[in-house]
């Protein structure tokens, strides 16, 4: 599948508003201090920024209203649904921290929550995807939950580090997540990289019954949207050096220093634990890029590749 | 509306594709594509149309494949590699992905034929329903920033100002090999699901789950090349030959 840049910035950047939203919802922080103000105000600028950038690869956005209106049906609509309605306890979570330094329990869960379900809806648009099959398991729900958990883990460390409150045991948290993020996420590459095609060029033109089927033609010299759209592909050698990329430098060195952070303290430890947020942001946009690389679309038995 | 209809649907229309007797010539794509760019919905654009780029908007295409029995040879024993052109449109599936993905209710199954459309006014071009759907039935025209697929020509098949034999989608009346055909698949007695029970023609990728209503018609079985070229070919042979010939042959084989 191709990686749009739009996407990648979207599923990464509102997971990690989520997270974060999430996070603060959890009342693990002292809600009167300044930077538990501001991570209030950047968990819900990400959101917003992620659900504007995934605006931008409609064809035609001055409609996007409709799709809060197949709920039933479509993991999209529920997604889209989710997150205008997780809006609404965020939105009062985040003016009692600003305006009051107040932080109100059942608002907060509630919040949690709904930020939970947003990002299994945002998943599960991947998930429910047959077509797909690298996408179509429960790991991939499982991987966007515990992504945006860590995430939000490790946002709330730096605040917390930052205020001087309750920074140990976020950073402990957040460390425990991050590692069970990739460990789970090893699993999902783990799947696919010993997946059995579910559909292969032969039962694509049933004519396995006469034997080995090779795209002879395509249908047309040049690409077309749909070449370009899920034709998108990278070498394995390439992307298995990747995903340890990620996994060093999302997994490993945010590890290693949240470690230094806990046990350092002091002016070190916000440093390392926003230099921890960085590299695990990063590390992420690869995540999420291979995402979208490797998947590999059904259609394309049918353009040989 | 895109949830799918909840009975099966009363009459299943849709076409059966007899890969037997397709012969790669793309006149359906290029009748498809005149017919559908002047009809339902927005026209089907080209990008770069006279330039080295050049891509467009398609509902149906001729994908080419080789098929080749286990053990034989691609090149060394060629006569037994066959080549199959290989038609292929919207197959209006029951259980279609593209249907339900849809956020804003502009993708539908018909409850009355269970043609499958879109209601271009309602479409934002996200592109779900063309990640949803495995065989590459759908096509985001860029133009109109609105997803294109096949309709089953609904405004051929209904149309009482057209003549009776044109009320059949554009690809099936102008196909000169008569390789593609219309029909009522639910009907057991229609002549397609006639077609389909005495070929055994089967659905694409059942594993999807999608449950398609197009259906192909397998080629028939082909004897070995070999056997088809006789003697005749072989210069080497000219056993059997009379008159004239024969009297060359025997004065060449003394010289």
């Amino acid at each position: 599948m191709h990686p749009a840049f739009s996407i990648i910035l979207f599923t990464t950047l509102s997971g990690l508003g989520y997270g974060l939203a999430a996070v603060l919802g959890l009342g693990l922080l002292d809600a009167s201090t300044l930077s538990v103000k501001l991570a209030h105000l950047g968990a819900l600028a990400m959101i917003a920024g992620g659900l504007l950038s995934s605006t931008l690869h409609l064809g035609n956005p001055q409609r996007a209203w409709r799709a809060l209106s197949q709920w039933r049906s479509s993991w999209l609509s529920r997604e889209g649904v989710m997150a205008i309605a997780t809006f609404l306890p965020l939105m009062v979570s985040t003016w009692f921290a600003v305006v009051e330094g107040r932080y109100l329990p059942v608002v907060g869960l509630i919040g949690s929550v709904m930020c939970g379900i947003t990002v299994y809806c945002t998943a599960m648009i991947y998930a429910s995807l047959r077509s797909i099959q690298a996408w179509n398991t429960g790991l991939t729900p499982l991987c966007y939950l515990l992504f945006a958990a860590a995430g939000g883990l490790l946002l709330a460390t730096v605040g917390a580090f930052v205020s001087g409150s309750g920074a140990t045991v976020c950073a402990i948290l957040a460390l425990i997540l991050v590692a069970v993020a990739w460990i789970a996420k090893h699993a999902w590459w783990n799947r696919l990289r010993t997946l059995v095609p579910l559909s292969t060029p032969e039962s694509a033109t049933g004519l396995g019954n006469i034997g080995h089927v090779r795209l002879f033609e395509r249908p047309h010299i040049n690409d077309n949207y749909l070449t370009r759209e899920m034709g998108f592909k990278v070498a394995r050698k390439h992307a298995l050096k990747l995903s340890r990329l990620a996994i060093l430098v999302g997994g490993v060195a945010p590890i290693v220093l949240l470690l230094m952070a806990i046990f350092a303290g002091g002016a070190a430890a916000v440093p390392a634990a926003v230099l921890a947020a960085l590299c695990y942001a990063l590390g992420l946009v690869v995540e999420r890029w291979l995402f979208f690389a490797e998947a590999r679309h059904a259609v394309m038995n049918y353009y040989g590749g | 509306m895109t949830s799918l209809p909840s009975l099966p649907t009363p009459k299943k229309l849709g076409l059966v594709i007899d890969l037997d007797v397709c012969v790669g010539c793309h006149a359906c794509v290029i009748s498809c594509k005149e017919w559908n760019t002047g009809g339902y919905g927005a026209a089907l654009s080209d990008q770069d149309p006279y330039g080295a780029e050049v891509s467009g908007t398609f509902l149906n295409r001729i994908h080419t494949f080789e098929v080749v029995p286990e053990g034989g040879q691609v090149i060394g024993e060629a006569g037994e590699a066959r080549i199959v052109h290989f038609p292929k449109s919207c197959l209006h599936c029951e259980d279609a992905p593209c249907v339900t993905v849809c956020p804003t209710g502009a993708s539908y199954k018909r409850a009355e034929d269970g043609i499958v459309l879109v209601d271009e006014s309602k479409c934002i071009g996200c592109g779900l329903c063309a990640w949803s759907c495995a065989y590459g039935a759908r096509e985001m025209d860029l133009a109109a920033g609105v997803m294109k697929k096949c309709t089953l020509c609904v405004d051929r098949v209904y149309n009482e100002t057209l003549k009776e034999i044109d009320r059949v989608p554009s690809c099936v009346r102008t196909c000169p090999a008569n390789a593609r055909h219309y029909g009522d698949l639910a009907d057991p007695g229609s002549e397609v699901s006639r077609m389909v029970a005495e070929r055994g023609g089967y659905d694409l990728m059942p594993e999807q789950g999608t449950r398609p209503t197009n259906k192909y018609l397998p080629p028939r079985p082909r004897k070995p090349l070999a056997a088809s070229a006789g003697s005749a070919v072989l210069a080497e042979n000219t056993d059997g030959a009379k008159g004239f010939f024969a009297w060359l042959d025997g004065m060449l084989d003394r010289i």
